[in-house]
Order: C-alpha cells, then sequence, then structure tokens
C-alpha cells in the first residue's frame, strides 16, 4: 500500500492530527519540566491516570468520554503533587513517587472490583491512537490552544522560573501561580497522550523531545520550537510505519522518538559548530 | 517629602524554629549606597530575601518605595544580583540575551539590552547558552541582567564572589558611577568590609540583629565596632573611606 492510500483513509488523517496536537503540547511543556528536573511528573500523572481511568470505568462511563472524565481526578492529582513537591519535608522525586503509588494502587484495586482487567483498560495502559474520535480530535485541538497561548501569554514568568524560581520570586513573579498553571496545564496534556502512546509511555512525550532538541538548540525559544517539530514528526512517522508493518503505534512513535534522540546525540557529537550555526 | 526606598520594620525571620532574623528596623534613602557586612550565617542573604519577598518573614513589615510589599508590583525598579543562582543547570539553553532580556521584562528594548551587554563586555557572549559560560562570565551576564531595566534599586549580594580581581574593581567603580551620576540608590551585601570603605557611605553590620547602623564616620568612632574588627582593621576600612571620599 503506497503513502498515498495510507494517508487517505479517515482515521488515519484524524490520529496524525490529533497525535501532532497532543505531542506538541506534551513537547513544549516538556521542555519546561526537563529543564526543572521534574521529568518524572509525567509518570506520575499517568499512573494517577490509570486509577482514575479505573474510577471512570468501574462507573460505567462511555468509552467516548474516559478521557474527559478521567481529567478532574488528574488535575486533582497534579495539585497534589505540587503540594508534596513544595513540603520541605519530602524530596520532589519521592512526593511524585508517592502520588503515582496511590494512582497504580488504586487502579488495580478498582480494576479488580469491576471484575478483573478488560480490554478498555489495556487500551488506556498501551494507548490506541488509530481509534481517536471526533471528541477527542476536538478535544486535542482545544487543549493544543489552551497550552499554546498560555505558554505565549506567560512565556516570560515561565521562562523565569525555569531558570531560577528564587531570582523570578525577586522579580516579583507569582512563581506558585505559574507552577500551578504548569501542573495542570501538564495533567491535562498526560491524559490527553495516553490516548497516542498509553499510559505506560506518557512520560516518553515528555522527555524524549525536550532532550532531542537539547543536543540541537542553542536558545530556549529554539528548544521549544524543535522539540515540537521532533514531537510530531515521531507521531508521523510512528502512525504510518505501525499501519505499514502492523505494530502497535504507541510503541512505533516512542520508538521514533528515542530515534530522533539518537542522531540528535550523533549530531552533536559529530558536528559540534555547525549545528549551532544551523538552528540558531 | 522624600519616600523612602527600603522601609524594614521589626522584622524576624524563623527557620526551623530558629530566629535568623531578630526585630530588624532600618530605611534606606533614596540615592544612598548602603553596605551590609556581617560574619557568615548572620543573615545577611536572608535579610535581602526578606526585603525581596523570597523569604516570608514571621513578624514585621517592609515597605519598597513607600509601599507595602505584598502591594508592591513595580518590580522593574529593582535590579538583583544573588549571591549565587540557586541551581543552574550547564545543559540550560537560554542564552546570554535571553536571560538579559527577562531583566528588562515584557516590554524589552533590544539597544538597552545591546548597550548594558557592552557595558559588561559580555556582547560577544550574547548568543552563547548561559550553562556553558564559566562563573565570571554568568556573573557579569546576571548583572547585565540586573541593570536592563534601568532600575532605581541595586541590590548585591556577595556579587564578586567569582570575578577577577580586575573585573571587580570595574564593578565596584561600575556601582560607584551609578549611584553618584545616576542616582541610583545601591545596596552592597558583602563579608569584605574593606570593599565597604571604599564605596558604601552607610554601613549597616548584622549579626541576627542589628550591631550597627550608621555613617562611616560614626562607624570609625564606634568604640563597639574596635571591639568586633580590631583596631587596626577598622582603621584601614576607616582610612579607604576617608580616601575615596576625599
Amino acid at each position: 500500500m503506497s503513502l498515498g492510500e495510507i494517508l487517505s483513509f479517515a482515521f488515519i488523517q484524524r490520529a496524525i492530527l490529533a497525535g501532532s496536537l497532543i505531542a506538541a503540547v506534551c513537547s513544549i511543556l516538556g521542555v519546561f519540566l526537563v529543564l526543572r528536573r521534574m521529568s518524572l511528573i509525567g509518570d506520575g500523572l499517568a499512573h494517577t491516570t490509570f486509577g482514575s481511568v479505573a474510577v471512570v470505568l468501574l462507573l460505567g462511563a462511555s468509552p467516548l468520554y474516559v478521557t474527559l472524565a478521567a481529567l478532574p481526578l488528574v488535575l486533582i492529582s497534579s495539585l497534589a503533587i505540587l503540594k508534596l513537591t513544595s513540603s520541605k519535608k519530602i524530596f520532589g522525586d519521592a512526593a511524585i513517587g508517592v502520588v503515582s503509588s496511590i494512582g497504580i494502587a488504586a487502579g488495580i484495586v478498582l480494576a479488580s472490583l469491576s471484575g478483573g482487567y478488560n480490554v478498555d483498560l489495556f487500551s488506556y495502559l498501551f494507548g490506541n491512537i488509530l481509534t481517536v474520535n471526533q471528541t477527542e480530535l476536538l478535544l486535542s485541538l482545544v487543549v493544543f490552544a489552551v497550552v499554546a497561548g498560555s505558554v505565549i501569554f506567560f512565556y516570560q514568568d515561565l521562562f523565569a522560573v525555569t531558570f531560577d524560581e528564587e531570582l523570578a520570586r525577586s522579580m516579583g513573579i507569582k512563581t506558585n501561580r505559574i507552577n500551578i498553571i504548569l501542573f495542570l496545564l501538564t495533567a491535562v496534556a498526560a491524559v490527553l497522550a495516553m490516548k497516542v502512546t498509553g499510559i505506560m509511555l506518557v512520560s516518553a512525550m515528555l522527555i524524549l523531545p525536550p532532550l532531542t532538541a537539547l543536543q540541537l538548540t542553542v536558545s530556549f525559544k529554539a528548544t521549544i520550537a524543535v522539540s515540537a517539530v521532533f514531537s510530531v514528526l515521531s507521531v508521523i512517522c510512528g502512525i504510518i510505519f505501525s499501519f505499514m508493518l502492523n505494530i502497535p503505534a504507541g510503541g512505533t512513535i516512542v520508538i521514533c522518538n528515542v530515534l530522533f534522540l539518537f542522531i540528535s546525540f550523533v549530531i552533536r557529537k559529530i558536528l559540534p559548530a555547525a549545528n549551532s550555526q544551523l538552528i540558531n | 517629602m522624600s519616600v523612602n526606598v527600603i522601609s524594614v520594620e521589626k522584622l524576624t525571620f524563623c527557620f526551623n524554629g530558629i530566629e535568623v532574623l531578630q526585630d530588624i528596623s532600618f530605611a534606606v534613602e533614596k540615592g544612598s549606597y548602603l553596605g551590609v557586612a556581617g560574619p557568615n550565617g548572620s543573615g545577611k542573604s536572608t535579610l535581602i530575601k526578606n526585603i525581596l519577598g523570597i523569604l516570608q518573614p514571621r513578624q514585621g513589615n517592609v515597605y519598597l518605595f513607600g509601599q507595602p510589599l505584598a502591594s508592591f508590583r513595580e518590580w522593574n525598579k529593582i535590579g538583583y544580583l544573588p549571591q549565587r543562582l540557586a541551581a543552574l543547570n550547564t545543559h540550560f539553553p537560554g542564552t546570554v540575551r535571553e536571560i538579559v532580556q527577562l531583566g528588562a521584562g515584557r516590554k524589552a528594548d533590544s539597544r538597552n539590552i545591546s548597550r548594558v551587554l557592552q557595558m559588561m563586555e559580555i556582547e560577544h557572549l550574547s548568543s552563547r547558552p548561559i550553562g556553558e559560560l564559566s562563573y565570571g562570565q554568568q556573573q557579569r551576564a546576571m548583572l547585565a541582567r540586573a541593570l536592563a531595566s534601568k532600575p532605581e534599586l541595586l541590590i548585591f549580594d556577595e556579587p564578586t564572589t567569582a570575578l577577577d580581581p580586575q573585573t571587580r574593581e570595574n564593578f565596584y567603580h561600575l556601582t560607584h558611577d551609578l549611584n553618584l551620576q545616576q542616582g541610583t540608590t545601591i545596596i552592597l551585601v558583602t563579608h569584605d568590609t574593606g570593599v565597604l570603605g571604599n564605596y558604601a557611605r552607610r554601613l549597616l553590620y548584622l549579626d541576627k540583629k542589628i550591631i550597627f547602623l550608621g555613617t562611616f564616620g560614626d562607624f570609625c568612632a564606634s568604640a563597639e565596632m574596635t571591639d568586633i574588627f580590631g583596631g587596626a582593621s577598622q582603621h584601614i576600612i576607616c582610612h579607604q573611606h576617608d580616601r575615596r571620599s576625599a
């Protein structure tokens, strides 16, 4: 089957469009998280999403609205992680571990109560971007617009907080408010990303594109742009290859992300001067 | 009547139940050059962080340009150079120009950014990521950031630790010129009291509470300070101050 024929399928077009929007959202937020050494928040929120999805499925929600229904619980969890990481008594990574454990434990218990692991739950664990529906596509578009708008509007504040939180506070920036915005947006991104790569690989969407961009770019703005470009390329390549080779889309997308990271490492090693000229 | 740039009233700060600052009250007038000195752990940086709202005092009030800290919004009037960045990531991709623009705020003027980059002699580094620079170069970039908004108040917390002697001297000359020629209010925190004798007109000596606050003339005549510094050291500081004043 030719590339043109593959791209002519409506479900492939929906998958590429929704996947690209979600990947761009994750990769943009990921730059701020990676640089603040909060990469694993994606894992924590994904595990919480597992618990939230289990709750929603137990309550018998329609599969069409699981993403929306899981959102409130994940948003609350993101604030719990923020509260715990702000505590001087608990290290940030340990705080993520606490919330993560609660999410997984709740998911396992609730899945068991609902009659064991069923197909629906597995589709959220490992993703299924090819089944994305119109509601989820629309939701992806709205979230993309909200995240892009928020990053543009709060760019100076986000940049300052990422550079040095204490310095940002000395500039009158309400760092708590910025952290809440960042965590809530990440929670929304994590819920959407579970459709693309599955709960198990959500953190890959947040971490790999920013890491790739960091190997190649020499400015903050360029890092955000390049991160988004690589994440979208990974989604497009991943979906096409998964369809051609009949392998899971989520895993293939992540493998594409890893390949781009590897290539960026090689470029940085071989062409340290050339790449800065190219991208800057 | 001129409004004090900073007023601190009965400020007390605790960390883990221990009082790090006790009942601190003082004011800084517009156009003054205040040196803040004290031994290690005396609360110098903590005081600055309380003034800037980075830390929250247990008791007391801080006023900036006549407004309570909680309602103060004109942060572009203040330039702050911290002792060291809390956790500068060496992989941080922000360029020197991006960092300096941060200081200028949303209405960054590129000519002004270039001016401060030139002033700090780091224009050639403007497109380099700050994480890749030496500590001294980073500190000059951070100073450029502090100057970018043309602030009325500059607060320096141990600013010259990583600078070579020539750059350090240039830095102090710059603060002196900003104070005298542009009327910028300067607060310089350092444990190098000799430097303060050269440049500052008033001295606040801190050791959890205010031990001394006054002009250098008072400082030189203070028996308490003689006890702390020893007569010879006090004489050197006062001599440097007299020479600069002359």
